[in-house]
């Protein structure tokens, strides 16, 4: 459990979001707006979201579909400008990086691993191809023999044959195409991994195939994760800290000990109710109310306070701050009152 | 007599290179008011069992060989007409997307009634009264006034509530439930499973619930069957096969869920894929990836057999059986 006691050991961060933000204008167009007098409308996806991930460490987001999970994500590997806010890797802050030359420098030290593995091959391309592109991108690769013998040893060392790169992506399993991502993410010797439930479109003993893989490069060559799942028990397997999103905000960050354990959030709380009981234990369940709510017009003060049991009028009206503690973070009045109930869920042994 | 008996049942879809075997020899039975689980990876033939017993077998797939009978009666070869009595009458169907299960283009009020009509005596008056009573039950809230309200304008989860209301419009004996809550969100999904097994419960259906999570099965079944390749490889009571599964395939598959709470370094992991339909191998079609095989899996077929509490179709089980 080394690993996990990085969380509190004083080393810099490798990646720090502070107040990140990302807003979309999902407005009608001027004319329409004019017509009918509609005002401008604006989707929060993210507000405000700050974590920090220390290196070799994994961090992941949980949260239901529209919380903003996905768009952190994009955030992070440059897929998307921030609204407001700052991304600093390894100390830099990443819009500073103005020229062609600094931002290449930067972004050749991270990459991504996206959920489809059917959409995010090309079709057209020999997977020997595929995974060299990032290397022909950021000029790493010597001669065509030095850049075939390295995809060869990625695709050894994410479990498949040398003799596969001849392929084309539709000769593989789904299975076998997640790890073509992660070789083609690997070939530019990336220090940080952006998945974004990389798992979610697997069966479940493909999915164990791939977590322990992903485990695996982390242990040998030190990778830095920021996992994304809505799968709490997948992000309980391989997370170092966890971070709850609900509506383009952060709900609690700790570790999965204490998050499990100890549930702070009620929104949290409410989510590892969900967790279909694989143990057996015949618990008696708190029958969860309510749906997310549209995020354009989210409810005011605490987003989730519609579908909290705790919620009063202070609830309604201002938005909760983050508290945090020597391990985590978590943006509640009642925790900060102390109106928290002791947590109900059976603790994991 | 068991509400649904599935005997020997055989689904092959002829190709221009030959016919694929996609369900290979499944029996089983459903009982009154009883929830069965399948569960299976893509590709095990999970779906095409359930799309054999509504009659929703998309051609060139056909039953080539056994009978499935619904309250004794067999079903299987029944012509379109007849078929499509039982279907919504007796049989009701629940599919992954609630969007594509219900029409656009007419309001859910029309939607329900019209099924309503269509498979009771009913006046337009007791089905509209029936309908609301069933939104109602199925907890939508102000049913009365969302009659008139189209498929659009619900959210993912209400959406999927209605789509169990129109399964449950005839009353029916048994739903096929095809991946009820896999599009839905995690805290949606719990409040389908809730509302399931709370139906089974009230109105004594029986469910056949086909899904690829473990998880619901643990929830909501009395008894999971799971296949491979297929084929069933072991079935059994719920709970003896998520706590102590006999088959080295359902072994690997429970060692492979991630469980919160579990610490544990690596998952049990399962080494290659399910075969393809065109290359089963012969003898037990597990055998490329059982971490216990021996000689007799690469000649015989295992057929299912009694082993503690639940069945599987595996050589280690049968050895002990006959003393070999």
């Amino acid at each position: 459990m080394s690993d996990r006691l990085i969380a509190t050991s004083p080393e810099p961060a490798l990646l720090e979001l502070e107040n990140l933000s990302k807003y979309f204008d999902v407005s009608k167009s001027l004319l329409n707006r004019t017509i009918e007098r509609l005002p401008k409308q604006i989707l929060k996806a993210v507000d405000g979201v700050s974590f920090s991930i220390k290196p070799g460490q994994t961090f992941s987001l949980v949260g239901e579909s529209g919380c903003g999970k996905s768009t952190v994500a994009k955030l992070v590997v440059g897929l998307h400008k921030p609204t407001g806010g700052q991304i600093r890797f390894d100390g830099t802050n990443v819009a500073d990086a103005k020229s062609i030359a600094q931002n290449a420098a930067l972004r050749r030290r991270w990459q991504m691993i996206f959920q489809d593995p059917y959409a995010s091959l090309n079709p057209r391309w020999r997977v020997h191809d595929i995974i060299a592109e990032p290397m022909r991108v950021f000029g790493l690769a010597g001669s065509s023999t030095e850049l075939s013998k390295r995809v060869s040893e990625l695709l050894e060392q994410v479990g498949l044959s040398a003799m596969d790169g001849e392929k084309y992506p539709h000769e593989f399993s789904g299975g076998q195409r997640q790890r073509v991502s992660i070789a083609r993410a690997l070939s530019s010797n990336p220090e940080f991994l952006v998945c974004d439930e990389p798992t979610s479109a697997l069966d479940v003993s493909v999915q164990a195939q791939i977590l322990n893989l992903m485990k695996d490069l982390q242990r040998d060559i030190g990778l830095t994760y920021l996992f994304i799942s809505h799968n709490l028990a997948v992000v309980y397997h391989v997370a170092d800290m966890i971070g709850v999103m609900y509506l383009g905000r952060m709900c609690e960050i700790a570790t999965p000990q204490d998050l499990f354990r100890n549930p702070r959030h009620p929104y949290t709380r409410l989510l590892i109710d969900t967790i279909p009981d694989l143990e057996m234990t015949g618990k008696a369940r708190e029958p969860v109310a309510g749906e997310v709510p549209n995020p354009i017009n989210p409810p005011s003060g605490c987003s989730f306070h519609p579908r909290c049991p705790l919620a009063n009028d202070r609830c309604k009206s201002e938005i909760p701050k983050p508290i945090h503690s020597a391990t985590g973070m978590v943006a509640c009045h009642a925790a900060e009152e102390g109106r928290l109930p002791a947590p109900q869920t059976v603790a994991p042994a | 007599m068991a509400l649904l008996e599935v005997e020997n049942l055989r689904v092959e879809f002829p190709t221009r290179r030959g016919t694929l075997l996609a369900i290979d020899d499944v029996s089983f039975q459903i009982e009154e008011g009883e929830v069965l689980g399948v569960v299976g990876e893509s590709g095990a033939g999970k779906s095409l069992t359930g799309a054999s017993i509504i009659g929703l077998l998309e051609p060139p797939g056909r039953i080539a060989a056994g009978q499935i009978r619904l309250e004794g009666e067999r079903i299987d070869n029944l012509p379109y007409d007849e078929l499509r009595r039982i279907r919504g009458k007796k049989i009701g169907a629940i599919f992954q997307d609630p969007l594509t299960s219900l029409n656009p283009l007419y309001t859910i009020g029309r939607q329900l009634v019209e099924t309503i009509r269509v498979h009771t005596d009913d006046t337009e008056a007791q089905a509209r009264d029936r309908t609301v009573q069933l939104l109602t039950e199925v907890g939508i809230p102000a049913a009365e006034r969302r009659l008139g309200s189209y498929p659009h304008e619900f959210s993912g989860g209400m959406r999927q509530r209605v789509v169990i209301a129109l399964a449950l419009c005839a009353n029916p004996k048994l739903i096929v439930a095809d991946e009820p809550t896999t599009a839905l969100d995690v805290s949606i999904q719990a409040q389908i499973i809730a509302l399931l097994k709370k139906l089974c419960r009230d109105h004594k259906t029986a469910i056949m619930l086909i899904t690829h999570d473990m998880g619901v099965i643990a929830e909501t079944a009395d008894r999971v069957a799971v296949m491979y390749a297929g084929r069933i490889a072991e079935i059994g009571p719920v709970k003896q096969v998520v706590k102590h599964p006999k088959h080295p395939y359902t072994i690997g598959l429970m060692g492979a869920i991630p469980i919160v709470g579990r610490d544990i370094e690596r998952l049990t992991q399962i080494e290659g894929s399910m075969p393809r339909l065109t290359n089963i191998p012969d003898g037990c079609s597990f055998n490329p990836r059982c971490p216990k095989v021996f000689d007799r899996c690469y000649v015989e077929r295992p057929d299912l057999v009694p082993t503690g509490e639940t069945t599987a179709a595996c050589w280690l089980h049968a050895k002990e059986k006959t003393g070999v």
